[in-house]
């Protein structure tokens, strides 16, 4: 979103005896905020950033490639990394191997320097003490995913990856998306099993580079074939694994869009908009708040987007009109979207402003339902609506 | 995906990229060598090397049909031969670069309606593309990179592919390979760098890549439903602890003009239709039976509007009507539409002048209807 037209076109257009609503397009000539504008990041995003910087501060790197199955090819690919860096002159040791794998892997680990694991009596964990004297550049963690036996110096082998970052050591590592704690009613609802080898997903949002390793499910499922039994997944289909797959893209285009976020901002430059859907909804007094929200939620589902409700509170807004927006805040905000009051006179440039700091790409509105003259005098606020937010679409619903 | 029983058509798969270099050709030709080794008939039908040695060595070993030489303007270009492909007929063609534009001269304008032929006589084909060939992703593309794409792909012509497959690699890695001189020749590397690969370009195009990828999976699980009567809870992200929204029957009308902006609007509207399963229909509106009050200039560009809209297979409808908003209005009401499209207002007075604005007064005549204004997706200075 930028200012979208000069001012210098705009005089010549106004009227002779312009009212003084037309001044507000002499505000576009202001300059576009600057970074420090921008809105306060989230508490959850300026954590993720503070576990970046922090793995930044150190040289260190995390790298993880997900997959949305067993059998998509993530060990293959990241250890094929592995090879390429330590053929490069870079200092590679793989930390953890899982314990079955194809004869191609075999004959790259060959090649690589290997930490035998910690056997204790409970089982085997990585030997983080042991990394860390050796002191490589890289280390390979496959998987991710794992829990340590008892009395181990971490519960989970991503804290012991969180260890390896903050003392200087770049990992590269395989998540299979089934493992990702914050989905795990879903993929225990699509696969019926279980697992307790979870990692949380900031985890996965801190990493600084992620790739998905992606393959079409039939493929995967040949893959698998020979695997079905032993693995112990018995009910895997192909319509759910089309499902796990949609979500590890979709998270993956997540962690592209918070890099994104991070990358605009380190480099001050105009926010990066069109690249997801954003809905923002704008109750008013006159307007049909629940056909919107409706449309709004059935949007947001179907174009895998973000929400934003808000109405702008004036002066003059009747307590049961506005005790009737807040309801209709609580049921949007169940539904996931973000609310807000904005407060302002000028409802107009108040949307507009807010469509532009959240990268808005439309915006819903309700039709007036009669033009006073104030509104003759102004212009309609709609139409003023639709001609301030050029880069983004205004669809407006009936009352 | 499954397949219609009976079926003869060949299936389409597509390598999805969000820039050269990625490794779209690459995956293709390793997964070709996996399906060659199985005793799979694969034949390589059209390859571009691109001077790639990577690539290169895997076409190694792999069965080709030779391309055909056509000279044009004294030199000589070298295209897919379609009918030695078709005459060779294979289990498996590789078809690189779908979007990629035939010389004059050629039997098909477009890379992609020589695949359609393949597929038609039942040969499988692989191909590969980047997300910005996509034709309604072509203004997001605009908007984003500041680059006009002027080769594209209808998106049906994705739809029908049976399979979707995201080329993915690191921003960091790419820029690696473009460096290395892996992906382009020296000379072409600067010029690279400042302008597709540049800065946030690449970021934002992996983003709406995986989106573009995760929304082929999702509308491919429709399909799957429809054909097994399978019945799976859904429980992609969004819709986590709530029950899914039935997908509500909509109609999306756009509404058609002689106005630049209107290509633009066609996209969007096919673009959101697809996303809410909505039908689209396109309808333009004249004042008089006999054109006679448009130039020789407006004519053309609605014709090449209504074409345009038909490539996308939106149906299209020319209605006379002397009260131009009304008539959409009325038309809308009577196809139980439940959007209308319209372009923005025109903002610079010469526009004004040419083509008459109906937005404004199709917005306040349609309470009873969603109106929707697309936005200008032009990439404005400053950006």
């Amino acid at each position: 979103m930028s200012a979208t037209f000069k001012v210098t076109n705009g005089q010549a257009k106004l009227p002779r005896c312009a009212p003084p609503g037309w001044g507000l397009d002499l505000r576009l000539e202001e300059p576009m905020p600057r970074v420090s504008d921008l809105p306060r990041p989230s508490p959850e995003r300026l954590l993720r950033q503070v576990q970046a910087e922090e793995n930044k501060q150190w040289g260190a790197r995390l790298k993880i490639f997900l997959g949305y199955a067993p059998g998509v090819g993530k060990s293959y690919r990241m250890l094929d990394e592995a090879r390429r860096r330590h053929e490069r002159g870079e200092d590679v040791v793989v930390g953890a191997v899982q314990g079955r794998h194809s004869e191609e892997v075999q004959k790259i680990l060959g090649k690589l320097e290997s930490i035998p694991p910690l056997e204790t009596g409970g089982g085997q964990a990585m030997d983080v003490d042991a990394i860390l004297r050796r002191g490589p550049q890289i280390c390979v963690v496959d998987p991710l995913a794992a829990q340590n036996p008892p009395g181990s110096r971490n519960a989970y082998r991503w804290q012991d990856v969180r260890d390896l970052l903050r003392n200087g050591v770049s990992v590269l590592t395989s998540v299979n998306l089934l493992h990702v704690e914050e989905y795990k009613e879903k993929v225990q609802a699509i696969t019926g099993r279980d697992t307790a080898e979870t990692i949380p997903k900031s985890f996965l949002l801190s990493a600084d580079d992620i790739v998905i390793v992606d393959v079409p499910t039939d493929l995967c499922l040949w893959r698998l074939g020979a695997q079905l039994t032993s693995i112990g997944i018995s009910n895997y289909q192909e319509r759910q694994l089309s499902e796990l797959r949609e979500l590890a893209l979709l998270l993956t285009a997540e962690v592209v869009d918070a890099q994104l976020e991070s990358y605009v901002q380190a480099h001050g430059i105009e926010p990066v908009f069109g690249t997801h859907e954003r809905f923002l909804i704008c109750l008013s007094p006159s307007s049909n708040a629940a056909a919107m929200i409706e449309s709004g939620i059935r949007n947001k589902e179907r174009f895998q987007g973000e929400l934003y409700v808000v109405y702008v509170h004036r002066d003059g807004v009747s307590k049961k009109d506005s005790e009737r927006f807040e309801e209709y805040l609580d049921l949007a905000r169940q539904a996931g979207a973000t609310t807000e009051i904005l407060e302002s006179d000028d409802p107009v440039e108040a949307v507009a402003d807010y469509a532009r700091q959240k990268r808005i790409t439309q915006i819903f509105v309700g039709h007036g339902c009669h033009y006073n003259w104030r509104d003759r005098l102004f212009g309609d606020p709609i139409l003023r609506l639709i001609r301030r937010t050029e880069g983004i679409d205004v669809r407006v619903f009936p009352h | 995906m499954p397949v219609p029983e009976g079926s003869s058509r060949g299936n389409l798969k597509v390598y999805l990229g969000y820039a050269a270099g990625v490794g779209k050709t690459f995956q293709m030709l390793q997964d070709a060598r996996d399906a060659a080794q199985q005793g799979t008939d694969v034949v390589v039908a059209y390859f571009e090397p691109h001077e790639r040695p990577d690539t290169i060595a895997q076409v190694r070993g792999l069965n080709s049909v030779p391309h055909r030489t056509i000279q044009y303007r004294d030199r000589s270009f070298e295209e897919m031969d379609t009918d030695a492909v078709l005459r060779r007929k294979p289990k498996i063609a590789l078809v690189d670069e779908l979007a990629h534009t035939n010389i004059p001269g050629s039997e098909r304008p477009k890379r992609w309606e020589d695949v359609q032929v393949l597929l038609e006589a039942g040969i499988e084909v692989w191909t590969t593309m980047n997300v910005q060939h996509i034709e309604s992703l072509n203004d997001q593309i605009w908007q984003i990179t500041g680059i006009q794409v002027r080769e594209t792909v209808p998106d049906w012509v994705v739809r029908q592919a049976a399979e979707i497959v995201a080329v993915d690699v690191t921003p960091e890695a790419l820029l690696n390979r473009l460096k290395r001189g892996a992906v382009y020749k020296p000379e072409m590397v600067e010029k690279a760098l400042a302008g597709f690969f540049k800065g946030s370009n690449l970021g934002a195009l992996r983003e709406l890549t995986l989106r573009q990828a995760a929304h082929e999976v999702d509308l491919r699980q429709f399909a799957f439903d429809e054909t097994s009567g399978f019945r799976a809870p859904r429980v992609s992200e969004s819709r986590l602890g709530q029950v899914r929204a039935e997908p509500a029957n909509e109609r999306i009308l756009i509404h058609i003009s002689a106005a630049p902006s209107t290509a633009m609007l066609i996209r969007r509207g096919r673009r959101v239709a697809d996303y809410l399963q909505a039908d689209c229909l396109a309808l333009f509106v004249h004042k008089t039976s006999n054109l006679a009050d448009l130039t020789a200039a407006e004519r053309e560009a609605v014709e090449k509007h209504l074409r345009f809209a038909r490539s996308l297979r939106i149906e299209t409808q020319v209605l006379v009507g002397k009260d131009v908003p009304q008539t959409v209005v009325d038309f809308a009401r009577r196809n139980q539409v439940t959007q209308v499209f319209v372009s923005r207002s025109h903002r610079r007075l010469y526009e004004r002048m040419f083509w008459k604005d109906y937005s404004e007064a199709i917005v306040r005549s349609a309470h009873d209807l969603q109106v929707t204004v697309v936005a200008d997706r032009t990439r404005r200075q400053g950006f």
